[in-house]
This record gives structure tokens, C-alpha cells and sequence, in this order.
């Protein structure tokens, strides 16, 4: 298919490339929660768009793709709108502060913008990716041997709800429920007696500085802190991570278009792949339990970083 | 008699290839036409190209939710 203007970024790329990028970002954001800018960041900069049109525009695709993610997930569930609403105010504060430092870049050239934060990118991805597999295999493992140790005793272990969930990490997120912060609150979709209000700010103010300054909806960071620190079951944080990017989102792409730097054409264009891919993903959660899902992510944030790896290193573009 | 994997697999090819004719035709009636219209917004006045860019992806996200809801519904009538 031949490629298409896009003559606010000033780019040519082929729709037919952008449909199937979205398409396969929305199967991943669907399922795993998280707004796919990952893998979505890594392809449109592998394209030739430039850095800071590339945080932008994937910010108000991610806008229409978790609408339609979110709107799944709340219908099965998996969406607390207390958490979600709490979550947005901390976001928000994040991404003016992660956009203001792109704006920051920008004064030392269009090239510097490209490579800090395509390096700060790699970085990001290539933790998270390890850290991740390291906790989904430890928490498989303490199953597997508390199985065993059930048979060998012969008493029976309970099994886990398909909504129900524990990670290798629960102490750590036990320990942030401790901290006795004013106010203290109550998540019952979580299923979280008591905790700080400040600690779920904090959270989503470190996922919101991701998300304006590397673009997308920053879930790769916020998915996993909201089961690891916040104890919150990984399906309930899917989903409500998706309801918060839809707010957060929003206001990180009226921010950045307001900056010059949103292409809503490639926006729209990538969005109708990624439409028909989010259901997919969303209902495709239903057969697999946490540490599996978890363990699934492990290998997406590897791609994207070598996508950036390849065009930082080369200098080229994979058009 | 065909059994119901692949029953469901040509189901959901079929919806597939539908959707993707939409989309093809949605890519270049629609979306193609605004392009020049957006472009003179985003040079003269950014804030009205970042709402209008706001509601463009809010409003193709809740008709194609729409679009995507009857098609997978129609895939599942058909495998059950």
C-alpha cells in the first residue's frame, strides 16, 4: 500500500503499516492493560516520526484505544473507579511535569530530544521487562512449591479464584499499607483494608512523569506498581489502569497538540487497528490467572527497546 | 461435520476481512479528507486543533467500540 502524508509531522508512511501496528498493540494493551506506547513509541519512531511527535501522537491514540479496553474490563469487573479517580489527579500532575521537560529538550535540538529519550526508553523497558520476569518466575515457583508441600502433608491446598491473585513481592506492598499517612483509605474492589492516599498519589505521579515524558499511557510502569506496591489483584489493575490512561491520556494530548507535537492522523489511523485488537486482548484475560499474565509481558518491552536500539545506533529508520 | 475451533476460525476470519474493508474505506474517504483541514488548524490555532484532535479520537474510539461489539457479538452467535 502506498504511503500516506502526514503533513503535521511531515512524515510519509504506509496506513496499511499503521492499522496492523495498531492492531497488535491493542490485542497487547487489551490483555495486559497497559497502552502498548512500548511497542507503539518504538514503530512510529522506527518510521521516521520525530521523538516528540511520537510522545505525543501515541498519547491520543492511547486515548481511543483504552476507551474501548476500559469500557471491556468495567464490564467484567476489573475496574475500581475510587482507585481509578485518585490514581488521575497524581497523573496529571506527573505528565505536565514529564511534558515540561520535553519542552526543556527541545531547546537543545531536535536530536537531543531523540536520544535522551530514546536512551532514558530502553532503559525503562529493559528494567521493567527484567524485573517482571524475575518476579512472575519467583511467585510461580513459591505456588509450585507450596503444592508440593501440600502433597507431600497430605492436606489439601486452596486453590486461587480466577480473580484472585499474590505476588513474590505482597510483603512489600504489606509494608506500604502499614504506613500510617493521613488519610487513610478503603479500595473494596481491590480488596485493600486500608492505605495511604498519599502512596497512591505518589505512584501515579512517578507513572504520570513516564507518561509525558515518554509518551503512551505509561501502564508498563504503573500496571506493575499498582500490584507490587499497592497490592491491588492484577486484573483489577488492568483494568483500572486502562480507566485512569482514558483521563490521563486525554489531558497528556490536549498538553502535548497544544505543544505541536500530536499528529492525530496517525493517531486515527493506528486507532482502527487497535480497536478491533482491544477486544480481543480484554476478553482474552479471562483465561489466564496473574504470575501467567505477568510472565506473558516479559518479552514486549524487549522488543520496543531493541526497535529504539536499532534506530539510535544506526541512525536509520526501518521504512 | 466441520467441528467448532475451526468453525469459529472462519467465523472470525470473515469478521475480520469485513472489518478490514470498513476500515479501508473509512481510511481514505474520511480520515484522508481531514488531513489538509487539520494541518491549516494545527498551524493557526493549536488549541482548537488539540481539542478537535481530542474529539476526533474520543468519538472514532466510541463508534468503533460500537462497530467492533456487533461483530464480535455476530461471531459468537454464530460459533454457539
Amino acid at each position: 500500500m502506498k504511503p500516506m502524508d502526514f503533513l503535521v509531522s511531515q512524515t510519509h508512511i504506509s496506513p496499511f503499516y499503521l492499522v496492523i501496528i495498531g492492531f497488535i498493540i491493542g490485542i497487547f494493551g487489551g490483555f495486559f492493560g497497559v497502552g502498548g506506547s512500548f511497542l507503539a513509541g518504538p514503530a512510529l519512531f522506527a518510521m521516521g516520526v520525530p521523538m516528540n511527535f511520537v510522545v505525543g501522537t501515541d498519547l491520543a491514540h492511547i486515548v481511543g484505544k483504552s476507551i474501548v479496553a476500559a469500557k471491556k474490563h468495567r464490564a467484567l469487573g476489573n475496574v475500581d473507579l475510587k482507585l481509578g479517580f485518585i490514581m488521575v489527579i497524581g497523573t496529571i500532575a506527573g505528565v505536565e511535569v514529564g511534558a515540561q521537560g520535553i519542552e526543556w529538550l527541545k531547546h537543545f535540538g531536535q536530536a537531543n530530544v531523540d536520544q535522551v529519550v530514546g536512551i532514558a526508553f530502553v532503559v525503562v523497558l529493559i528494567s521493567i521487562s527484567a524485573f517482571v520476569a524475575w518476579e512472575s518466575w519467583q511467585t510461580i515457583k513459591m505456588q509450585r512449591d507450596r503444592e508440593r508441600e501440600a502433597e507431600m502433608s497430605g492436606i489439601g491446598v486452596r486453590k486461587l479464584g480466577a480473580k484472585e491473585d499474590e505476588s513474590a513481592f505482597d510483603h512489600i506492598a504489606r509494608k506500604i499499607h502499614r504506613i500510617k499517612l493521613p488519610p487513610m483509605i478503603k479500595l473494596r474492589v481491590s480488596g485493600i483494608e486500608r492505605v495511604s492516599l498519599w502512596a497512591i498519589l505518589l505512584v501515579a505521579f512517578v507513572g504520570g512523569v513516564f507518561s509525558g515524558f515518554l509518551g503512551g499511557g505509561a501502564g508498563y510502569i504503573r500496571m506493575p506498581s499498582m500490584v507490587y506496591l499497592l497490592g491491588v489483584p492484577t486484573h483489577v489493575a488492568v483494568g483500572t489502569d486502562l480507566f485512569e490512561i482514558v483521563i490521563s491520556a486525554s489531558y497528556g494530548t490536549l498538553t502535548h497538540a497544544i505543544k505541536g507535537n500530536v499528529d492525530i492522523m496517525i493517531a486515527l489511523v493506528m486507532h482502527t487497528g487497535a480497536a478491533i485488537g482491544a477486544q480481543i486482548g480484554a476478553a482474552s484475560t479471562e483465561y489466564f490467572r496473574g504470575p501467567k499474565i505477568r510472565l506473558a509481558f516479559v518479552p514486549l518491552p524487549l522488543i520496543g527497546a531493541a526497535i529504539v536500539i536499532y534506530s539510535l545506533l544506526s541512525g536509520k529508520h526501518l521504512k | 461435520m466441520e467441528n467448532k475451533p475451526t468453525h469459529a476460525a472462519r467465523s472470525f476470519l470473515i469478521e475480520l476481512m469485513l472489518y478490514a474493508g470498513l476500515i479501508v474505506v473509512y481510511v481514505f474517504f474520511v480520515i484522508a479528507f481531514m488531513g489538509n483541514w487539520l494541518h491549516a488548524l494545527y498551524e493557526h490555532h493549536k488549541i482548537r486543533y488539540a481539542f478537535a484532535a481530542l474529539l476526533l479520537i474520543v468519538g472514532q474510539g466510541v463508534v468503533l467500540e460500537t462497530v467492533t461489539t456487533i461483530l464480535l457479538r455476530l461471531i459468537r452467535r454464530r460459533t454457539d
